[in-house]
């Protein structure tokens, strides 16, 4: 068979790894948000540009100091996630009284600061970012080209997110962290410190924007702008699936993803607004999202 | 959502109910005559920039500070009105007022669309769903034929108001904004001290009480929700006359941060707050656009700042501290 509806096999495998690649960034992200707000209760709009500076630590550490990509790997998100803690302890945590809506702005702001400065300095042009050597090349799969790249992105978000997924359901501290979401005051009454989890929490989720920061590095240019529009699709993404658990995050980040790059064969103008469409209707259907419960 | 409404009582300072209180109609007048003297004193031009987004400002603040929803999407508003009505004067060739009808009639309609949808979530979902659903007018904005794409719709007629007022001329056009403004300013205020927004006030304190008492209040704050798309979209109109111009700086989600900026920096809640945010972020876009210091970074501070340090505002601190006591 030489067309699938009329589309090439070429074409629709491409768009559908695009969109399954596209889809592995809004489940990294979308999870994090998931994890930050389950806790903090706040929804960190600083998430795309701490995304932003995940790839631009690897691309400064790559550029200034000749450290490769699987040593960025670790560092960027351990460099992200230090800051994440900063930024906690010494502005956010002045805010868990107020009204939620004050930790939206206040992040509003530091992703203003963030992307600002890194605008300044480097301009609005990406820089370039090359694909590790171990993974160059691709592997014909017969009916598709797979770049070697392309495909370890996929597997290494799938294996990070199962992993959360594991880390917060089913291990110890896990159920610790999930105890304070519930109930912060008695989990702090049983000895726990609740404090140090909070931080560590809005640590953790901000170090995945910063891995995925530096995932997105190789394939997107790293520029500045790169976080602030993905981050409003993610906004969508986490309003579709509900914020209410792990594991809906994970599959309405990589499906919606899917979904987009299907539109991008069939009917490409609404490629960039399926997503939106898509928030619309579940929230016409199903307010409290596909995987959500209301609070 | 019922402690969320009590956080955003506590944080903002009411305004007078009732009869308006003797020291904000003083300021009410001061800035009356200010308005009708500052073209002889100031480039008009920049005064004209200030009063349109000192509307948008007012009609954001309709919906955040008396109905306690923060919506994050409200360049969609502005700035489709912007890109409606310099279509309909550049292209059909109507004259300005129709075009400025015809822009804040299409914000109306796409606030009523985008507030039954967003009025089904709460708090943070709600900023969320308006700053996706705003985002999707933006790539519309982008991607459709008419509006022109990276280069928005360029040198809109002003046209002659009415037939007859010569809008090319900066003075009269001054003074046509500022009758605009005055008029969208007094929609508000007759809006907030209205019956209706008594229970808008309610629904912010306490939503589930205002539900038990017998009040729908999805159909308060979607009325709420459309009449401040309505009076940001006549904003967007005027100020795509006055500019000849709608571009998708307009309909960027950085517009909608701009104007709960300067609503934040003014005093949410306030009347007079969001005018004289506006007026001081205009001012400092003016001044930084010049300077080689990064505007982005300064507004973000400026944000963070608002955000830890005076919440109630520069208009709300000042009526606090000055006793201006709620009746």
């Amino acid at each position: 068979m030489s067309t699938i509806f009329g589309i090439p096999p070429q074409a629709l495998f491409g768009q559908l790894l695009l969109g399954l690649i596209n889809g592995s960034f809004y489940a990294l992200l979308s999870l994090g948000l998931a994890v930050i707000f389950g806790m903090l209760n706040v929804i960190n709009f600083a998430h795309g540009a701490l995304y932003m500076l995940g790839a631009f630590v690897a691309w400064l550490l790559l550029t200034t100091a000749g450290i490769g990509y699987w040593w960025a790997l670790l560092l960027a998100p351990l460099v992200v996630g230090a800051f994440g803690v900063v930024l906690e302890k010494t502005l956010l945590s002045r805010l868990y009284k107020l009204d939620h809506l004050y930790g939206l702005l206040l992040t509003f702001g530091l992703a203003l600061i963030v992307e600002g400065a890194f605008r300044h300095f480097y301009g609005v042009s990406g820089q370039p970012y090359p694909i590790p050597d171990l993974l160059r090349g691709g592997q014909n799969l017969g009916f598709m080209f797979l770049p070697n790249y392309r495909g370890w992105v996929v597997v290494a978000s799938l294996v990070v997110c199962l992993a959360t997924w594991y880390a917060i359901e089913r291990t110890k501290l896990g159920a610790y962290l999930r105890a304070a979401t519930e109930n912060p005051v008695l989990v702090q009454a049983f000895g726990i410190n609740v404090p140090l989890m909070i931080t560590a929490t809005y640590g953790f989720g901000v170090a995945l924007a910063g891995l995925a920061g530096v995932l997105a590095a190789p394939i997107y240019q790293v520029s500045p702008l790169m976080g602030s529009n993905l981050i409003i699709v993610v906004f969508a993404v986490v309003v579709i699936g509900g914020m209410g658990s792990i594991l809906g995050a994970v599959l309405t980040g990589y499906g919606l993803g899917l979904l987009e790059g299907l539109t991008k064969v069939f009917y490409p103008e609404a490629s960039n607004i399926v997503v939106f469409v898509i928030m619309a209707v579940v929230l016409l259907i199903k307010p409290a999202g596909l995987f959500g419960r209301e609070r | 959502m019922a402690t969320e409404i009590h956080a955003v009582r506590r944080e903002t300072a009411a305004p007078a109910t009732g009869r308006p209180a003797m020291p904000g109609l003083l300021a009410l007048a001061v800035l009356l005559l200010v308005l009708i003297a500052a073209p002889y004193v100031l480039y008009p031009v920049f005064v004209m920039k200030v009063l349109c987004f000192a509307l948008f400002a007012c009609a954001f603040n309709l919906l955040i500070g008396f109905a306690g929803l923060l919506s994050f999407g409200h360049a969609a508003f502005f700035g489709g009105a912007a890109y409606i009505t310099a279509h309909t004067v550049k292209v059909w060739g109507l004259p300005p007022e129709l075009g400025i009808l015809l822009g804040t009639a299409f914000a109306a309609t796409l606030g009523l669309a985008f507030g039954a949808l967003a009025i089904r979530r709460q708090g943070i979902y709600f900023a969320m769903i308006t700053l996706a659903l705003s985002q999707m007018v933006f790539f519309m904005a982008l991607q459709l034929k008419f509006t022109g794409g990276e280069d928005g719709i360029q040198a809109v007629p002003r046209g002659h108001l009415f037939g007859v007022i010569d809008l090319s001329q900066s003075m009269s056009m001054y003074y046509t904004v500022l009758a605009v403004f005055l008029f969208g300013f007094a929609v508000i205020w007759r809006t907030v001290h209205s019956p209706f927004g008594q229970v808008l006030k309610a629904i912010r304190e306490n939503e589930p009480r205002a539900i038990s008492l017998g009040y729908r209040t999805d159909h308060y704050k979607l009325m709420a929700f459309v009449l401040s798309a309505t009076l940001a979209g006549l904003a967007g109109g005027t100020k795509a006359i006055v500019f000849q111009l709608a571009t998708l700086t307009d309909v960027q989600w950085q517009m909608s941060g701009a104007v709960v900026l300067m609503t934040l920096l003014g005093g949410i809640g306030t009347l007079l707050g969001p005018v004289v945010g506006a007026a001081l972020v205009v001012t400092l876009e003016n001044y930084l656009a010049a300077s080689n210091l990064p505007v982005p970074v300064v507004i973000g501070v400026i944000f963070v700042a608002c955000v830890l340090l005076f919440r109630r505002g520069i208009v709300g601190e000042i009526a606090a501290r000055f006793g201006n006591k709620r009746p």
